[in-house]
C-alpha cells in the first residue's frame, strides 16, 4: 500500500517542481496534469484500503473536472501564443496586451 | 358691473398674451389691439367708478373671489379682488394714463421693427399693476408687485442689443428683490401671527397685534416700497432706468408702478397706524428721498435722469404724506394722482423733445426750442407750473396740503418738505430754460421738429388733467372719498394760520424760481458739461455716491465671498472627497505591488500558503 | 395591478430597445419607439390618476405578494398623494426629455438605441422607487437607479465623462451602502419583535431604542442626503450635471434626485419620527446653508451646465428646509416644489442644452446677444429662468412660498435667512441672462439659431405647466395635503397657531373651507 501512496507523492512532488520552475505554459500545464493524476492515484488507493467507493467516486470528478480544464486551458495558451508568439508564462504577466 | 373687476385685468392680459404669441402677420395692427384692450380697461373701469359714485359711502368696497388660489395646511389664499374707493381711483390712473400712453406710444416705436412686442409688454404691465391695486390678499398684491417688476425688467431692457440697456434692467430687478425680501417676509409674519393674508382681515387683526408684531410688519412693508418706489436706500435702480424707452418711463417710472410703495402703505394702513416705530421710520424715508431726488434733479444734464430725480423726490412727498398716518394718506394718493398727470406728462414731452432731437438726451444740447416745438412746450409748461406748485395747477393743491400736514406732525419735518418745493421750482426752472428758453445750441445736422399729431394728443390731454386736476380737492372730496378706506384723519392745529403757510409755500417757490432764472441767465449756457463744478453739483451728478455705495457695501463683497466660495468648493469641499478618494487610490496602489502576474511566483505562494496550513495542522495534532 | 404594469411598461420598452437591431443612420426607429412607450406610460399614468380618490391620505392601488420570504422582503406597491405627484412628473417629463434628445450628438451614434433604453429604464425604475412600500424593495430600486445613470453619464455624456460617472457612482454607493446597513439593521429589530417584515406599515410599528433609531435614521438620512443633495454632500452633482447630456441631466436631477426627498418624507419620518425630531435642528441648519451656499456658486459659476446644477443644490435646500420644518403647509410645499422643481430644471436644462449644441461649448462667456437671432429661444430661457428664481405667477413660487410661510411659523431665522435665496436666485438668473441674451451678438454665437418645431413641441408642455401651476396649483395641492396631513401627524406635529387670529373669518371660512 506504501508502495501506491509513495509513489503518489513522487509524482505529485516533480509535477508541483515543474509548475513552479518550468517557463513554456504547455509544460506547466502537463505537470498541473501530472499533480491531478497523483492525486487520483492517492485517492483510489485509499478508496482500496479502505474498503469503499468514495475515492473512487472522487477521482471520477477530478477526472472530469482535468478534462473541462484542459480543453478550456488549451485553448487560452493557444490563443496567448497566436496573439504573442510565445507560451512562456513569464511573458503572459499582463491581462491587457 | 361691479364684480366685474377680474375682467379689467383679463383684457389687457389676453391681449399681451395674444400679441406674444400670434406671428409677424400681427405686426401691422398689433398696436391697435394693445391700445384697443388698455382703452377698453379704461371704459369699464369708467363705468364701474361711476356706480361706485351712485352708491353709499359704507357699501362702497365690492370682493369677488375668483378661484382658491393656494390651501395647503393653514395656508390659504384666495384670488380676491377689491374694487373699492382706492382701488378705483388708482383703477382710473393706471388704465386712463395708460390708455394715453399707448396712444403716444404708437408714433413713438414707430419705427421700432418690436413695436408689437412692446404693446405686449405695456399690457401685461397694466394687468400686472391692475391686479396689485386690486388685489385683496398681500399674496395675490405680490403677485402684481412682482408682475409689475417683470414688466419693467422686459420694458427697461427692451433694447436688449444695448448693454446699458441690458444692465439696467437686470439691475431694477435685482433692487427690487431687496425690497421683496421685506415684503415676503411681511406676508410670512401675517400668516404667523394672524393665520391669514387677506388684506382686510389683516388690517382687522393689526390694531390687536403687539408693538413687536406691527413694527417689524411696518418696516418689512416699507423695505418693500422702498425697492419699488426708488425711495432710499433702494433708489439706485430708478436713474438708471431710464435706459428704456420714454413711454416707458413715464407710465412705470413715473405715474404708476413707483408709486406703488406709497399705494402699499397706505392699503396697510392699520399696520401703520398701530406702530408710530413704523411711521416715523416712513416720514425719515421720505424726507431724505424728497431731499436726496431733488439734489439730484438739480445736477443731471440728462433730460429724463433730471426727471427722474423729480419723480423720486415727489414719491417722497406721498411717502412722507403716507407717513403722517390718518393725517396725510388722503394726500399721499392725492398727490400721486396729480404727479400721475403732470410727470407723465412732462415725461412725454421729453420724449417728445427727444423724438425731435435725434434721441439726445443731453440737455446741453438743447435750447431754445419753444419755438421749434410750440405744443410741446406749451403742455410741457403746463406740467411745470403744476409740479411746482404754482396756484392753481395741480400740484400747488397736492403739495400745499402735504407741505401744511408735515407742519402738523414736526416743525422740521415741515421745514425739509419746505425746502423741497424750492429745490423743486428751481431744478424745473433749470429744465425749462436749458431745454425751451435760452440759445440754441444743437447742433447743425439736427432738425428740431414737433411730433406728429399721435403723440401730441396725448400730451395735450395729460396737460389739461395737469392743470384742472386739483378739482379732486374741492369740498375734500377726494379726503372723504377715501376715508372709510383709510380712516378719519384728525385736524391738526397749526401754529400759523393755513393760509399764511400757502403764502410761505408759494415765496419760497418763487425764490427757487428766481434763483434758477438768476443762475441760468446770467451767462450762457456750456455745450458741454463743465468739468469744474462745485462739490454739490458733483454729488449730484454722481447720484450722491449712492451707486458707489452699493458697489463697495454689497456688490464687490458679494463678488468676493462667491469667488472665495467657488474656491473652497472645489478645494475643500470636493477637495477633501477627491482626497479621500486618491488616499484609497495610494493604498490600492501599494497593496498591489506583490501582483506581479508572474504565475509561476503566484504558484510558489500557493505551495509556500498549502505548506504553512499542513504544517500549522500537523503541529495541533501532534500536540 | 396597474402599478406594476405601470412601472413595467417602460422596462419592457428598454428591453425592446436594447434588441431592436441598430438603424443604419439616422436611427429614427429607435427614437420614435422610445417615445411611442414613454407616452403610453405617460397615458398610463393618467389612468391611475383618475382612479386614484384624492381626498384620502391612504396608500391607494395597493399591491402586496410574498417576495423573500427568508427575511419577510415583499414586493408592495402603492400610492399616496405624495407619491402619485411624483410618478406623474416622471411620466410627464420622460416623454419631453425624450423628444428633446432626439438630436443628441452622442460620443458613438451607435449608442443610440442603448442611450433611450437607458433612459427608459430610468423611468421605470423610479416609477418603481415611488411606489414600492416595502423598504427592502424600495431599497433595490434606489439603488438600480444608478446603473442606468451611470451608463448614461458614462457612454453618452461630455470629454470628462468617465470622472464625472465613476465620482457620481461612488458617491451615491457610498450613501446606499449606509442605508444598507439601516436596513439590515431594521430587519433585526423587525426580527426581535415578531416576523421580520420589511413592509412600511409594519415597520411603522416597531420600537426602537432611541440610539438605534437614531442610528438607522442617520443610516437612511445620508443616502437621501447624497442623492438630494444636501451641503456639503453635492460635490457630484455639478460634475455630473457638467458632464451629461441635457436629457441625463433632467433625469438625474429633477428625477432621481427626488427620490432623495421623497425617501426622506416616507421612510426617515414615517419609520424614525423622534430621530427626525432629534436630527431636524442640524438639517435645518444644513438646508438653509445648502439655498444661501448653492446660489452664490451659481452665481460665480461660468458653465451654464454648473450653474444650474448648482440652483438646484439651492432648491433642493428649500425642498429639504420645508420637510424638516414639520408643518404641514411647508411639507406640502415641498412636495409640491419636488414637483415643481422637476419641470423648472427641466426647461432649463433642455433649452440650455439646445444653446450649447448650437454654439459647440457651455462657457457662458461664448455667448451674447442670442435674444437677436433667436428670440423664442430666448424667451423660453427667460420663462425657465424666471420659474428657477420663483417669480409670483409661476410655478416654483406657490411651493417656495408655502415652505417658507411654514418654516416661519416654527422658525423665523431659518425662513428668514433662506428668504435671502429670492435675492441671490435673481442674481445668478439675471446675470446669465443678461449675459448670454443681450448686447451684441458675440462672436462665434452666430450659431444659436432658433428652436426648431420639434424642440418647441417638447419644451411647450413644460412651459404650459409651469405658468398653468402657477396660478391653479390647487389641484395638485389637493392630493398632497391629506398624505402630508397623515405624514405630519404620524411624527406627532401640530401647525403652531396664529398668535393673534384676525377677527375677521376669512372667505374660505365662510365657504366652508376646502
Amino acid at each position: 500500500m506504501n508502495e501506491y501512496i509513495s509513489l503518489s507523492l513522487i509524482l505529485f512532488t516533480i509535477g508541483a517542481v515543474g509548475v513552479l520552475v518550468r517557463r513554456n505554459a504547455i509544460i506547466v500545464f502537463m505537470c498541473i496534469e501530472l499533480m491531478l493524476n497523483a492525486t487520483n492515484l492517492a485517492f483510489v488507493s485509499f478508496s482500496r484500503q479502505h474498503g469503499n467507493l468514495d475515492g473512487q467516486v472522487a477521482a471520477f470528478f477530478v477526472m472530469v473536472v482535468a478534462a473541462a480544464e484542459v480543453v478550456v486551458g488549451l485553448s487560452i495558451i493557444v490563443s496567448i501564443y497566436r496573439a504573442r508568439r510565445t507560451t512562456s508564462v513569464d511573458d503572459a504577466n499582463l491581462l491587457k496586451s | 358691473m361691479l364684480d366685474l373687476q377680474w375682467l379689467l385685468i383679463a383684457i389687457p392680459l389676453a391681449s399681451g398674451a395674444l400679441l406674444l404669441v400670434w406671428g409677424k402677420e400681427s405686426d401691422r395692427f398689433g398696436h391697435l389691439i394693445g391700445t384697443a384692450a388698455s382703452a377698453a380697461s379704461f371704459v369699464l373701469g369708467a363705468i364701474m367708478f361711476a356706480e361706485l359714485l351712485g352708491e353709499n359711502a359704507e357699501e362702497r368696497s365690492h370682493a369677488v373671489s375668483l378661484f382658491t388660489w393656494i390651501d395647503a395646511g393653514r395656508f390659504h389664499v384666495e384670488m380676491t379682488f377689491v374694487f373699492d374707493q382706492l382701488s378705483a381711483l388708482f383703477v382710473l390712473l393706471i388704465t386712463g394714463v395708460g390708455t394715453l400712453i399707448h396712444v403716444y406710444s404708437i408714433g413713438y416705436m414707430a419705427h421700432d421693427e418690436r413695436r408689437r412686442r412692446f404693446f405686449a409688454f405695456l399690457n401685461i404691465f397694466i394687468a400686472a399693476m391692475l391686479t396689485l391695486v386690486l388685489a385683496g390678499d398681500y399674496l395675490v398684491l405680490f403677485l402684481g408687485w412682482e408682475g409689475v417688476g417683470l414688466a419693467s425688467y422686459l420694458l427697461i431692457g427692451f433694447w436688449q442689443h444695448k448693454p446699458s440697456a441690458a444692465a439696467a434692467a437686470k439691475k431694477a430687478f435685482v433692487v427690487n428683490r431687496v425690497g421683496d425680501l421685506g415684503m415676503a417676509l411681511a406676508i410670512m409674519l401675517m400668516f404667523a401671527q394672524f393665520g391669514t393674508s387677506a388684506i382686510e382681515a389683516v388690517n382687522a387683526a393689526a390694531p390687536g397685534a403687539t408693538d413687536t408684531v406691527t413694527t417689524s410688519l411696518g418696516l418689512l412693508l416699507l423695505l418693500g416700497a422702498c425697492g419699488k418706489s426708488a425711495q432710499v436706500p433702494l433708489q439706485s435702480w430708478l436713474l438708471d432706468a431710464m435706459e428704456g424707452p420714454t413711454p416707458v418711463s413715464a407710465l412705470i417710472h413715473a405715474a404708476t408702478m413707483v408709486t406703488a410703495g406709497v399705494y402699499l402703505v397706505v392699503r396697510s394702513n392699520a399696520i401703520f397706524d398701530a406702530s408710530e416705530v413704523a411711521r416715523n421710520a416712513v416720514i425719515v424715508v421720505g424726507l431724505v428721498t424728497l431731499l436726496a431726488g431733488a439734489w439730484i434733479g438739480c445736477a443731471k444734464d440728462d433730460i429724463k435722469k433730471a426727471l427722474a430725480g423729480s419723480t423720486m423726490s415727489q414719491i417722497g412727498y406721498m411717502m412722507l404724506a403716507a407717513g403722517l398716518g390718518p393725517a396725510g394718506y388722503a394726500f399721499a394718493i392725492f398727490h400721486l394722482i396729480t404727479h400721475g398727470f403732470f410727470k407723465a406728462n412732462m415725461f412725454l414731452g421729453a420724449g417728445s423733445v427727444m423724438h425731435g432731437m435725434d434721441d439726445d438726451v443731453d440737455m446741453r444740447h438743447y435750447g431754445g426750442l419753444r419755438s421749434m416745438m410750440p405744443v410741446t412746450f406749451a403742455t410741457f409748461g403746463l406740467g411745470y407750473l403744476a409740479i411746482i406748485g404754482v396756484p392753481p395747477f395741480a400740484g400747488f393743491w397736492s403739495k400745499d396740503k402735504i407741505i401744511e400736514a408735515a407742519f402738523g406732525q414736526n416743525f422740521w419735518v415741515g421745514l425739509g418738505a419746505l425746502l423741497g418745493a424750492g429745490v423743486t421750482a428751481f431744478y424745473m426752472t433749470r429744465l425749462m430754460i436749458m431745454t425751451f428758453l435760452s440759445e440754441k445750441r444743437w447742433r447743425e445736422e439736427v432738425h428740431p421738429h414737433e411730433s406728429p399729431r399721435v403723440m401730441t394728443w396725448p400730451l395735450i390731454a395729460l396737460a389739461a388733467l395737469s392743470a384742472v386736476g386739483g378739482i379732486l380737492l374741492l369740498g375734500d372730496w377726494v379726503s372723504e372719498w377715501l376715508e372709510p378706506v383709510v380712516g378719519h384723519a384728525e385736524h391738526h392745529e397749526l401754529a400759523v394760520p393755513a393760509i399764511v403757510l400757502t403764502l410761505i409755500i408759494t415765496l419760497v417757490v418763487a425764490v427757487g424760481v428766481v434763483a434758477a432764472v438768476v443762475f441760468y441767465r446770467r451767462e450762457p449756457i456750456a455745450a458741454e458739461t463743465p468739468s469744474s463744478v462745485s462739490i454739490f453739483a458733483r454729488a449730484g451728478r454722481h447720484e450722491l455716491y449712492g451707486n458707489e455705495l452699493n458697489e463697495a457695501v454689497v456688490v464687490r463683497p458679494t463678488r468676493h465671498l462667491t469667488r472665495f466660495l467657488v474656491w473652497l468648493d472645489g478645494k475643500g469641499i470636493d477637495g477633501f472627497v477627491t482626497g479621500v478618494a486618491d488616499r484609497l487610490g495610494d493604498t490600492s496602489q501599494f497593496l498591489r505591488k506583490p501582483q506581479t502576474g508572474l504565475v509561476r511566483s503566484y504558484a510558489l505562494t500557493m505551495f509556500g500558503g498549502v505548506a504553512i496550513i499542513i504544517l500549522c495542522l500537523l503541529a495541533v495534532t501532534l500536540a | 395591478m396597474i402599478l406594476t404594469i405601470l412601472a413595467a411598461t417602460p422596462i419592457a420598452g428598454a428591453l425592446i430597445l436594447a434588441l431592436l437591431p441598430r438603424g443604419r443612420t439616422d436611427h429614427l426607429r429607435a427614437k420614435v419607439v422610445a417615445l411611442g412607450v414613454a407616452l403610453i406610460t405617460l397615458a398610463l399614468s393618467l389612468v391611475v390618476l383618475a382612479r386614484y380618490e384624492p381626498t384620502s391620505g391612504g396608500y391607494q392601488m395597493t399591491e402586496e405578494h410574498s417576495w423573500i420570504e427568508a427575511f419577510g422582503a415583499h414586493y408592495s406597491v402603492g400610492v399616496n398623494g405624495i407619491a402619485i405627484t411624483l410618478i406623474l412628473l416622471t411620466t410627464i417629463l420622460v416623454p419631453i426629455v425624450i423628444l428633446a434628445s432626439f438630436d443628441d450628438r452622442l460620443p458613438d451614434p451607435r449608442g443610440t438605441n442603448a442611450y433611450f433604453a437607458w433612459m427608459l429604464a430610468v423611468e421605470g425604475l423610479a416609477i418603481g422607487a415611488f411606489a414600492a412600500t416595502d423598504a427592502f424593495l424600495f431599497y433595490i430600486l434606489f439603488e438600480a437607479t444608478l446603473i442606468p445613470l451611470y451608463f448614461l453619464i458614462g457612454s453618452f455624456g461630455g470629454p470628462n465623462r468617465s470622472y464625472a460617472a465613476v465620482k457620481f457612482l461612488i458617491y451615491n454607493l457610498v450613501g446606499g451602502l449606509l442605508m444598507l446597513a439601516a436596513i439590515v439593521g431594521l430587519y433585526v429589530v423587525s426580527s426581535r419583535q415578531g416576523d421580520a417584515s420589511f413592509l412600511l406599515t409594519d415597520l411603522q410599528d416597531l420600537e426602537f431604542s432611541q440610539t438605534t433609531e437614531r442610528l438607522l435614521f442617520l443610516g437612511f438620512m445620508a443616502a437621501f442626503a447624497i442623492k438630494a443633495p444636501l451641503w456639503p454632500l453635492h460635490t457630484w452633482l455639478p460634475d455630473a450635471a457638467g458632464q451629461a447630456t441635457p436629457g441625463t441631466s433632467v433625469l438625474m436631477v429633477s428625477v432621481v434626485d427626488k427620490i432623495g426627498t421623497f425617501g426622506m418624507i416616507t421612510w426617515c419620518l414615517n419609520l424614525f419620527p423622534e430621530a427626525a425630531d432629534w436630527a431636524s435642528p442640524v438639517i435645518i441648519t444644513l438646508a438653509v446653508v445648502s439655498i444661501v451656499y448653492g446660489a452664490l456658486l451659481a452665481i460665480g459659476q461660468d458653465d451654464i451646465r454648473r450653474l444650474i446644477a448648482f440652483t438646484s443644490v439651492s432648491h433642493f435646500g428649500f425642498i429639504i428646509l420645508g420637510i424638516f420644518a414639520f408643518t404641514t403647509t411647508s411639507m406640502a410645499g415641498s412636495t409640491l416644489y419636488m414637483f415643481n422643481h422637476g419641470l423648472s430644471t427641466a426647461a432649463l436644462f433642455l433649452v440650455t442644452g439646445v444653446m450649447i449644441s448650437r454654439r459647440g461649448s457651455a462657457r457662458i462667456d461664448d455667448f451674447g446677444g442670442v435674444q437677436k437671432i433667436a428670440p423664442i429661444l430666448s424667451g423660453v430661457f427667460l420663462i425657465a429662468g424666471l420659474s428657477s428664481l420663483s417669480l409670483p405667477g409661476l410655478a416654483p413660487f406657490v411651493s417656495e412660498f408655502l415652505v417658507l410661510a411654514g418654516t416661519f411659523t416654527v422658525s423665523i431665522p431659518a425662513a428668514a435667512v433662506a428668504t435671502l435665496g429670492i435675492v441671490l436666485a435673481a442674481l445668478y438668473i439675471l446675470i446669465m441672462y443678461q449675459r448670454t441674451m443681450t448686447g451684441p451678438l458675440a462672436p462665434g454665437a452666430e450659431g444659436v439659431t432658433e428652436l426648431r418645431p420639434r424642440e418647441i413641441a417638447a419644451l411647450t408642455p413644460a412651459i404650459m405647466l409651469i405658468i398653468g401651476l402657477g396660478f391653479f396649483p390647487q389641484p395638485v395641492l389637493n392630493a398632497i395635503n391629506p398624505a402630508v396631513e397623515t405624514v405630519v401627524s404620524h411624527i406627532g406635529k401640530t401647525d403652531p397657531t396664529p398668535k393673534t387670529p384676525t377677527p375677521i373669518d376669512a372667505p374660505a371660512a365662510e365657504e366652508g373651507g376646502h
